[in-house]
């Protein structure tokens, strides 16, 4: 036997993480100081590594010739029709296999062979099949949406309770009316979580497909500056890259605080 | 509570019929021979034990499941603006939760209505169910009876000429299932809507229903029905006959329960 005295102990903390703004830019700003202050502190070579200030030097130098904005403005436009050609068709996709069966296992079955193909090797496939320009870097961008959001967005879908797709058939609703309703909207954090991961693949398909056959484009700038060696114009073309991937998660996380409140 | 004109038309109502309902699930024999009539404007209470089909029933009669032997009519005069005549409330509320309490409950009315006129009529039902303060609310702030409040709001909106409830209090505690029960009562009866209210509260059944059906344990059949000839409105808890009803069905369907639930044990499906 054993006593017990006192008062009772508190053990209900923790497993509740919640997201802080500064922190997340406070961490990225001190390791962009602590890189600049090894340089600086002569630790770190800059051959082997440009500091952030040469960098950022570039970049203001690239931006005031206009260079920079030619070769984003490029990038912007094929990703946007890239990533909202392949979205749309795999919201469609991801439906129809979410709803009927007879479309269920056909269609995954192809997804399932082809998701797992990298669709940067497809690249000189996709140049034969819509020519050396814009048609073959917005394909490859495009298949490489499309069967993440297939797959998102039937598996949101599936998530969507049988009860209130009954609710809805039971006021006599019809079919387009329940999915406009009911099931997009059901499905709707699924595939915004899709969102997350498409956009950071259509950015990594966008560079490697600039990187063949293209003039203008942010992964033709990198690639260029690459083979000169200006390792100060290639890291800042990578420093654009990530900044464009922070700022489209960030849009994505307003979209979500704003569509999804009701959670 | 206000009653609007509209709802108290009288002479008019769906009359349902049931004849030689019968279904299965596979092998499952869940329901045999059911045969029902509930007349225009009256509640026909369903009790029974525990998986003896009463949902299974109820979908049929709302069209939700095609029936394996048997039809199910629906015969009467139902008013211009009846959108759904025979209408759902659910167990388990089935409200859409990205939607307001006043969304939720204009959704069915977005095929047939105008903005304006879907407004007046959403404001309409919410006023008769006290909800008009929640107006704006996500389901997930209101509690359970408020919830379903909701339910019968929205149900209520298409002017339905019949109601089919599958168990509507059953996921609520006793002081709020109390409460409401009296409202919906209320609502029901005035209203003239043909009710089907499928409960396991023997106390419920007595006070809203002018008929009670016993079912029997799986396959389901109608072991008894038994008629109340008393308003629905005006009706007492503590009333000694209703009381004395409440001990004859349990009697009947004791025994059945009993074994209903070793058979739930024994033989999960
Ligand atoms: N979709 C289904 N497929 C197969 N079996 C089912 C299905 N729905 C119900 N059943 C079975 O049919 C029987 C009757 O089910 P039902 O839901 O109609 O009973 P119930 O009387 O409403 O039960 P409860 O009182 O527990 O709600 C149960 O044994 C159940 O397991
Ligand atoms: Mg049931």
């Amino acid at each position: 036997m054993r006593r017990i005295d006192g008062p009772v102990a508190f053990r209900g903390g923790g497993f509740a993480p919640r997201a802080r703004g500064w922190a997340a830019a406070a961490t990225l700003i001190g390791l962009v100081l602590l890189w600049q202050a090894l340089e600086m502190a002569g630790l770190v070579p800059t051959l082997f590594l440009p500091a952030p200030l040469a960098i950022g030097r570039t970049l203001w130098a690239l931006t005031l010739s206009g260079e920079l904005w030619k070769h984003l403005s490029a990038s912007l436009l094929r990703l946007a029709i890239g990533w909202t050609v392949g979205t749309v068709f795999g919201i469609a996709v991801g439906l129809a296999v979410g709803l009927w069966s007879a479309l269920r296992s056909p269609v995954m079955a192809v997804v399932a062979a082809l998701f797992p193909i990298p669709k940067i090797a497809l690249v000189p496939l996709f140049i034969i099949w819509f020519g050396i320009g814009e048609g073959s870097k917005i394909a490859t961008l495009g298949f490489g949406v499309f069967f993440p959001t297939v797959i998102a967005t039937a598996g949101g879908v599936d998530a969507v309770p049988r009860g209130l797709i009954r609710m809805g058939q039971s006021f006599g609703l019809s079919t387009w009316k329940i999915v406009r309703s009911i099931v997009l909207p059901g499905a709707l954090p699924a595939i915004l979580t899709g969102f997350r991961v498409t956009t950071s693949i259509a950015i990594v398909l966008l560079v490697a497909a600039e990187m063949i056959g293209a003039e203008r484009g942010i992964g033709a700038f990198v690639l260029a500056a690459g083979n000169l060696y200006d390792m100060d114009a290639l890291l800042a073309g990578i420093v654009v890259l990530s900044a464009l991937g922070l700022i489209v998660a960030w849009v994505i996380g307003v979209a979500e605080r704003v569509l999804l409140r009701w959670r | 509570m206000t009653q609007p004109p509209s709802m108290s038309a009288a002479g008019s109502g769906l009359r349902l019929t049931l004849r030689g309902i019968g279904h299965a699930y596979r092998a499952l024999t869940v329901l045999q021979d059911i045969d029902l009539t509930v007349a225009p404007g009256e509640v026909l209470a369903l009790v029974g034990p525990s998986g003896c089909g009463k949902s299974t029933l109820l979908g049929i009669m709302g069209g939700l499941i095609a029936p394996a032997a048997g039809t199910v009519e629906a015969s009467g005069s139902v008013a211009d603006d009846c959108l759904n005549p025979v209408t759902y409330v659910f167990q388990d509320f089935a409200l859409l939760p990205w939607r307001s309490v006043r969304d939720n409950v204009a959704l069915p009315l977005e095929p047939h209505l105008s903005r304006a006129a879907r407004a007046a009529r959403v404001d309409e039902v919410l006023a008769l169910t006290s909800l008009t303060a929640f107006a704006d609310a996500w389901p997930r702030e209101l509690s359970g009876g408020m919830r379903q409040r909701v339910g019968i709001a929205r149900a209520l909106a298409v002017r339905p000429a019949c109601l089919l409830m599958d168990e509507p209090l059953s996921a609520l505690d006793a002081q709020t299932r109390t409460l409401l029960l009296e409202e919906f009562a209320g609502l029901i009866a005035r209203a003239g809507i043909t009710t089907v209210y499928v409960t396991h509260t023997l106390s419920e059944a007595v006070r809203i229903g002018h008929q009670v059906a016993v079912l029997s344990r799986r396959p389901g059949r109608v072991r008894a029905l038994l008629r109340i000839d008393r308003p629905i409105e005006g009706r007492r808890a503590a009333d000694p006959d209703l009381l004395a009803m409440e001990e004859r069905i349990w009697a009947m369907i004791r025994d059945d329960a009993a074994t209903a639930e070793r058979e739930r044990i024994d033989a999960p499906d």
